[in-house]
């Protein structure tokens, strides 16, 4: 079947199976590679992007749910014109990078609960910036670099 | 002379971050070539087992199936530390990992059809799952290529002894003496294990894109299983999601790999699945350690004996060889008048085990610090103080003939007996259902390096383009570690260059000069020693054409931003145009110069005495828990760590490792175990394998110790191991002295906690 979708906001076409998973539209059929599997049981986080703003896990998301609805990567995170999004800037600047594995994720799930809280005009605590990234692991900083660069985000 | 530093010692971003950031780095996962295939496993359906049959004949007739291979289908050697291990297995199978055969298939999907498209006929046989057992008389014998001079079952011993033990126990005023079990744990790399093997048949040259953190042994050891030319083999290491001491081994998908690629004639990929890293990637030994050590009427230790059961697994990675790592901690940590050591690896019918950060080093420390503060109990001394008055000291050469130029441990002690408030903490009443309470522990690691292989050396070559670029082609590997940021760290300081004028290439065994591999904490050291080395020779060329181009001394030329200028006077000439003169200029020199470093460590001798590394890393942590006594729940609330780095170069990735370390140190501690039954995983993914997620991360406080090492470069010593050595050792202190009982098992679960106390009070009732 054929779905309508924008990535990274250029809209798209593609023809997939019912059966597709969204990690696989992302990595193999639009070759954005920047999207990791961790897992594919929906318990590291690696694979998070947004759909509609909100972050989920792609490889537990069939692709035929973002038919009409608009999905952005740690590709399209940087934006049309900007290289580096503040999220990229801050895990930079906080040293919150090592193997770099789960930084996609990570990426997209600071993006996604900044944004939440920004909305929501609250500026988080510690405990809830680290209690919004439980879902994605990551098995080389020790998560203190990672929430710190979360932290200064959502103060932002 | 470290006032003067620019950039050495001032925190620096990952060089790689951008890329990093923006998804561009391109892992093992992401590589696709033209031609590809997927490749799939077909592993054993029981841990013990003999194979009757096999036919693959379905499974070739699906459609995109280009190959199916076994045992029957390759000529190839053993691989393993001790050429043990068939990478295809027919006959037996020995444990749940074992590969059967192989697909490679046009997708991924059909790969994985294909193979349940295989049948398999097994005879199950009863297997030996726990090491002791293996040794009984009456057991069978489990590899049949076991090492022939070595006892039914057993694929490594080592023996050690210093002092006279004897003696040492008759000055002994106590004595302790208890067993410790550790457990088996998986590194979860976020990265799966994967390669990408390319073999062009007209050629008959093999490139393999793949995750290897040694890339000339993986290059030597490949060439031998694969019956091949090790220079026609070219290894080109993509990005890896981590290493932790993963890949240090050639495990039997790579072969495989390259065989399927082989018989194909196009490249194939096999990646690996959760459930597969899981079940395939060798896990940190499990082990049980027999420690009984003694202290005489002043708290002065005495003497240690050890004996150690190692669960190998079904075959023998480099993991068989932690015993030379645990016995320096054994032998060395704190002051040691006499030691025996004795390590068994045992054969089981697990899957075998391999290296892991710390290599054995957790697992020892665990047993000696617990060892400690059974000690201080029985002799009514105070835990800080009996490790303080045992401390190692600088200048000391210990038993085992390690020389100690520099030591930070009692500084570390200090800081961290200090800053956690140790004294008002150590004895907290005990009441309630939280209660909390504070633990130790210390470590030494090697930190320059360890030879154990015929060189510990490392090869640098240096490249100046006449735009005034530097390109540093070093040996070393990058496994995010961060050592390529420390390497340019280094070229930006010597030769007054910013980041963007630094390139590094370090992935590819046809370009880079040799290297022995990412282990032992060693890349910043001998990298570093290698870097520094070849930027001496670089300027040795560069040096005297500036001094004569500028008409000045070279003894006063200063290398700083881009340009080289003269301490005396305003004369200066830009860097690049110095290059150009040596290019364009008779006699046409290139502004190249490559070097090795060997670094002056020992190998040891037969009896393992000697001063293996080039220096030696010291630790301390302090450790504040809340027990919760209705559940058992343990709760990490701050670590304290000093360790003596020698020098920090890099404070930001410093801090990251010891945050990146601790953590991995309380997963072992608290909540992390690759679980057996009778041979099988039993939690093979992340949802009953429990990692820490970053609710759980404490306050980490650390505080680097400086001794400024005179081998290291500036003075540092290897950093990246040992913050998870001792940490698991201080949890389990810590409950032990909360609670009043003896936790000597890992991980120190809910479960064991509750059994712990039950156990207590049963023998207080007993006694009343
Ligand atoms: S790959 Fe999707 S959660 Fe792990
Ligand atoms: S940086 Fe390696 S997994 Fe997070």
């Amino acid at each position: 079947m054929k779905i309508n979708f924008t990535i990274n906001g250029k809209g798209r076409a593609k023809e997939i199976k019912a059966s597709t998973l969204l990690i696989d539209l992302i990595r193999d059929g639009l070759k954005l590679k920047g999207t990791k599997p961790g897992c594919f049981e929906g318990e590291c986080g690696a694979c998070t992007v947004l759909v509609d703003g909100h972050a989920i896990n792609s490889c537990l998301y069939l692709a035929v749910n973002v038919a009409g609805k608009s999905i952005t990567t740690i590709e399209g995170l940087g934006g049309e014109d900007q290289f580096l999004d503040i999220v990229q800037e801050k895990l930079i600047e906080h040293g919150g990078v090592q193997c770099g594995f789960c930084t996609s994720g990570m990426a997209m799930s600071i993006k996604s609960y900044s944004d939440k809280c920004k909305e929501e005009g609250k500026v988080p605590n510690r405990n809830e910036v680290a209690k919004s990234l439980e879902g994605n692991l990551c098995r080389c900083t020790g998560y203190v670099k990672i929430v710190d660069a979360a932290i200064s985000v959502c103060g932002n | 002379m470290n006032d003067e530093l620019k950039y050495i010692g001032k925190p620096q971003p990952k060089f790689d971050a951008k890329e990093r950031t923006t998804g561009r780095s391109v892992y093992g996962h992401d590589i696709e070539l033209s031609g590809m295939l997927h490749g799939a496993i077909l592993r054993t359906k029981y841990p013990c087992a003999e194979i009757i049959s096999i036919d693959v004949s379905e499974a070739e007739q699906l459609a995109g199936v280009e190959c199916v291979i076994t045992a029957a289908d390759i000529d190839a050697n053993k691989i393993s530390f001790k050429e043990d291990h068939p990478v295809l297995k027919s006959g037996l199978v020995s444990c749940i990992r074992d590969e059967i055969a192989a697909v490679a298939a046009e997708t991924k999907e059909i790969a994985e059809q294909a193979l349940k498209l295989i049948k398999v006929k097994y005879n199950e046989r009863q297997g030996i799952y726990d090491p002791f057992e293996s040794l009984e008389e009456e057991a069978v014998q489990i590899n049949q290529w076991q090492p022939e001079d070595s006892p039914k079952n057993v694929s490594m011993t080592f023996e050690y002894e210093h002092g006279d033990l004897e003696e040492q126990k008759s000055k002994s005023k106590v004595i302790v003496k208890r067993r410790y079990h550790l457990q088996k744990m998986t590194h979860c790399c976020m990265g799966s294990s994967n390669i990408t093997a390319d073999y062009n048949p007209a050629e008959k040259k093999l490139t393999l894109y793949c995750g290897t953190q040694v890339p000339f042994l993986y290059q030597r050891d490949m060439a031998h299983c694969l019956k091949m030319d090790p220079s026609r083999i070219r290894v080109i290491q993509p990005v890896i999601g981590g290493g932790f001491g993963s890949k240090l081994d050639v495990n039997p998908f790579e072969p495989i790999c390259a065989f399927l690629s082989m018989k194909t004639g196009r490249p194939v990929q096999i990646l690996y699945s959760r459930y597969e890293e899981f079940l395939a990637s060798p896990t940190r030994q499990s082990m049980a350690i027999d420690l009984t050590s003694g202290a005489d009427e002043n708290g002065r230790f005495t003497f240690r004996e050890v004996e150690i059961i190692k669960d190998n697994g079904a075959y023998t990675s480099w993991g068989a060889t932690t015993p030379f790592v645990m016995m320096q901690t054994f032998s060395s940590l704190y002051k040691m008048p006499a030691c025996k050591l004795t390590s068994t690896a045992v054969y089981t019918n697990n899957p075998n085990a391999g290296s892991f950060r710390g290599y054995g080093n957790p697992q020892a420390t665990f047993s000696v610090e617990r060892n400690i503060d059974l000690l201080a109990e029985e002799l009514g001394m105070d835990k800080s103080q009996i490790r303080k008055l045992n401390s190692n000291t600088p200048g000391e050469i210990t038993g085992q003939g390690m020389h100690f130029r520099t030591c930070g441990l009692l500084e570390a002690m200090e800081i961290v007996a200090e800053k956690s408030n140790y004294e008002s903490k150590k004895d907290m009443e005990q009441s309630g259902r939280y209660r909390r309470g504070i633990g130790l522990g210390s470590m030494l690691h090697v930190g320059g390096g360890a030879k154990i292989y015929r060189s510990d050396g490392c090869g640098t070559t240096l490249k100046l383009d006449p735009y005034g670029c530097l390109t540093i082609i070093t040996g070393s590997s990058e496994i995010g570690q961060g050592s390529e940021t420390v390497l340019a760290m280094i070229a930006m300081e010597e030769m007054g260059l910013s980041e963007d004028k630094i390139k590094i290439i370090n992935s590819d065994t046809d370009v880079k000069p040799w290297d022995v591999g990412v282990h032992a904490s060693r890349t910043s050291f001998i990298a570093g020693n290698s870097l520094l080395g070849a930027i001496g020779k670089m300027k040795e060329m560069i040096s005297p054409r500036a001094a004569k181009l500028m008409g000045v001394e070279i003894q006063d030329l200063v290398y700083e931003k881009g340009l080289i200028r003269c301490a005396q006077s305003d004369v200066q000439i830009a860097l690049d145009k110095v290059v150009r003169d040596l290019h364009f200029m008779p006699p046409h020199e290139l502004a190249e110069v490559s070097y090795f470093y060997e670094p002056p460590s020992k190998y040891q001798d037969k009896g393992f005495k000697g001063d293996v590394s080039g220096n030696y890393a010291f630790a301390a942590q302090a450790i504040e828990v809340e027990v919760d006594t209705y559940t058992g729940n343990v709760k990490v609330l701050d670590v304290w760590v000093a360790q003596d780095v020698g020098k920090v170069l890099n404070p930001m990735g410093l801090q990251g490792q010891i945050e990146g370390g601790v953590v991995m140190g309380i997963g072992y501690g608290l909540t992390e175990e690759t679980q057996m039954k009778d041979g099988y995983v039993l939690n093979p993914n992340f949802h009953n394998y429990k990692l820490l997620t970053a609710s759980d991360v404490p306050e980490i406080h650390f505080y680097p110790v400086e001794t400024n090492d005179p081998a290291g470069p500036y003075g540092a010593k290897g950093v990246a191991e040992a913050p998870l050595i001792p940490t698991a050792a201080a949890i389990a202190n810590a409950v032990s002295n909360i609670l009043g009982v003896e936790m000597n098992e890992l991980p120190v679960t809910p479960e064991r906690v509750l059994k712990a106390m039950k156990n207590k009070s049963e023998l207080t009732e007993r006694l009343v």
